[in-house]
């Protein structure tokens, strides 16, 4: 396979000698990739801002010897990541959203199609400001850790399966606890902060707006906990997160 | 392996970004051969680069003395500053002998994904600076990309409640090229700041 098309999402970029960059693309067919892209640095580059951070692009690649491809071709689908750089709080939603979806392929060239899905969905939707920045991320953090296989259980007790909502969370146990199961360390939970991490994960937008500040926040903390205990290290957009 | 001295000046020299392992003991094997003036020349710069230079007190461009040289020049205009990322936007911007104002280096740009945040750079400094109304226009000379967007799209809202008039760079097509190469946000962004043509 030595030139390939696929599409994907820039997840980030960094400075390679005098006027390069290797581009760290999410892809659909082939997961992550990383692919240099020569001469983008230059102001008469014909990448442009095609390969931006948050861009969602038609890519041409060559597959080389190394374990960096090179870009060929880049035809933009969605500026995602010029809309959101107009934006301090959204784009650093956006940043965390990019950070997360490296971090969960942690395998080059694995494809994990419902993750990218997420992700361009979740970066469309962030993009667009239908709904509250910060409910979108999060709404992305919790169905992202599920199709990676760190799904939060929100309905039923994690340990006896004792019909929910309970005012308990574990985040190691993974999920709400009930009184009687309740381990150690176990966060208390309103059911209010409970039932919009419900609501975040199955998609019910009109109940996730209809919650006051202050649940949103609860809720935030939680998933951020959530996330960074899967991820076992700490996000580094995170701390610069602007939460509305 | 080289012996001793030969392999650490190698090593050395491959610790300086962009240079890898052959260009490093290609640049060694240059050095050996080069003529002993010429090297102790070399390193009596490098020693005092690292003992003169410093940063300006007020702008936080590079300096040989507490102030740079624009910040210490009567002539230069107080009212408006010009924000960059780096030192070198600096001299990117004197080149072009248009600007007659002052400046302020940032050190870097807002990188979420890289750990950088607003109080990682020297926002802090330059709100500050601003505080005392002398000045009164603030332009906006991020790199053209993302982490600079970001950037002054941050800087704008911060500065906003001050009243200052602030300005970004125009972004839009180089000279020199086609039309039809350029990527759709660049062609966006000239179309946004399209002109009037004189007749």
């Amino acid at each position: 396979m030595p030139v390939y098309r696929d599409e994907g999402v820039v997840l980030r970029t960094m400075p390679l000698g005098e006027a390069d960059r290797i581009v760290t693309l999410f892809t659909r067919r082939n997961g992550r990739v990383r692919a240099v892209a020569k001469g983008i640095r230059r102001t008469s580059s014909r990448f442009g801002a095609r390969l931006e951070p948050a861009m969602y692009v038609d890519l041409q690649l060559h597959q080389g010897r190394s374990s960096l491809d090179t870009v060929t071709q880049a035809v933009l689908l969605a500026p995602y990541g010029a809309v959101l750089a107009g934006d301090y709080g959204r784009h650093t939603a956006a940043a965390v959203m990019l950070e997360t979806s490296e971090r969960l392929t942690s395998e080059e060239r694995e494809p994990a199609l419902r993750l990218f899905l997420l992700l361009v969905g979740g970066l469309r939707t962030l993009a667009s400001g239908e709904h509250p920045s910060g409910l979108v991320l999060d709404a992305f953090l919790l169905r992202a850790l599920a199709v990676s296989g760190y799904g939060m259980a929100l309905d039923d007790c994690v340990h006896c399966g004792e019909p929910g909502p309970h005012p308990s969370v574990s985040v190691a146990a993974g999920g709400i606890v009930c009184p009687r199961c309740r381990p150690r360390g176990a966060a208390s939970a309103s059911l209010a902060a409970v039932g919009l991490l419900a609501d975040l994960l199955h998609g019910d937008w009109a109940g996730a707006e209809a919650t006051d500040a202050r649940t949103r926040r609860e809720s935030a903390g939680l998933v951020a906990a959530y996330l960074q205990w899967h991820l076992e290290r700490g996000l580094r957009a995170l701390p610069h997160l602007e939460r509305a | 392996m080289y012996e001793g001295v030969v392999q650490d000046l190698i090593d050395e020299l491959g610790m300086l970004p962009g240079i890898g392992p052959k260009s490093a003991q290609r640049i060694a094997f240059h050095i050996l051969a080069a003529d002993p003036a010429d090297v102790r020349r070399l390193a009596k710069t490098l020693i005092e680069v690292k003992e003169k230079v410093q940063f300006c007190r007020i702008c936080f461009n590079v300096a040989q003395a507490e102030l740079c040289r624009i910040c210490s020049d009567p002539r230069r205009d107080t009212t408006v500053i010009c924000v960059v990322e780096e030192s070198k936007d600096v001299v990117a911007v004197e080149r072009t002998r248009e600007f007659r104002g002052r400046y302020h280096v940032l050190g870097g740009a807002i990188n979420p994904i890289g750990g950088v945040g607003p109080d990682d750079l020297h926002i802090r400094e330059l709100i500050a600076r601003l505080a005392d109304g002398s000045v009164t226009e603030l332009i906006l000379a991020t790199d053209p990309n993302t982490e600079g967007e970001v950037t002054a799209s941050y800087l704008a809202r911060q500065i906003a409640p001050m009243g200052l008039t602030v300005s970004r760079l125009a972004s839009g097509l180089p000279m020199g090229g086609d039309l039809e190469w350029a990527d759709e946000v660049t062609l966006g962004r000239a179309f946004e700041g399209r002109r009037t043509v004189s007749p």
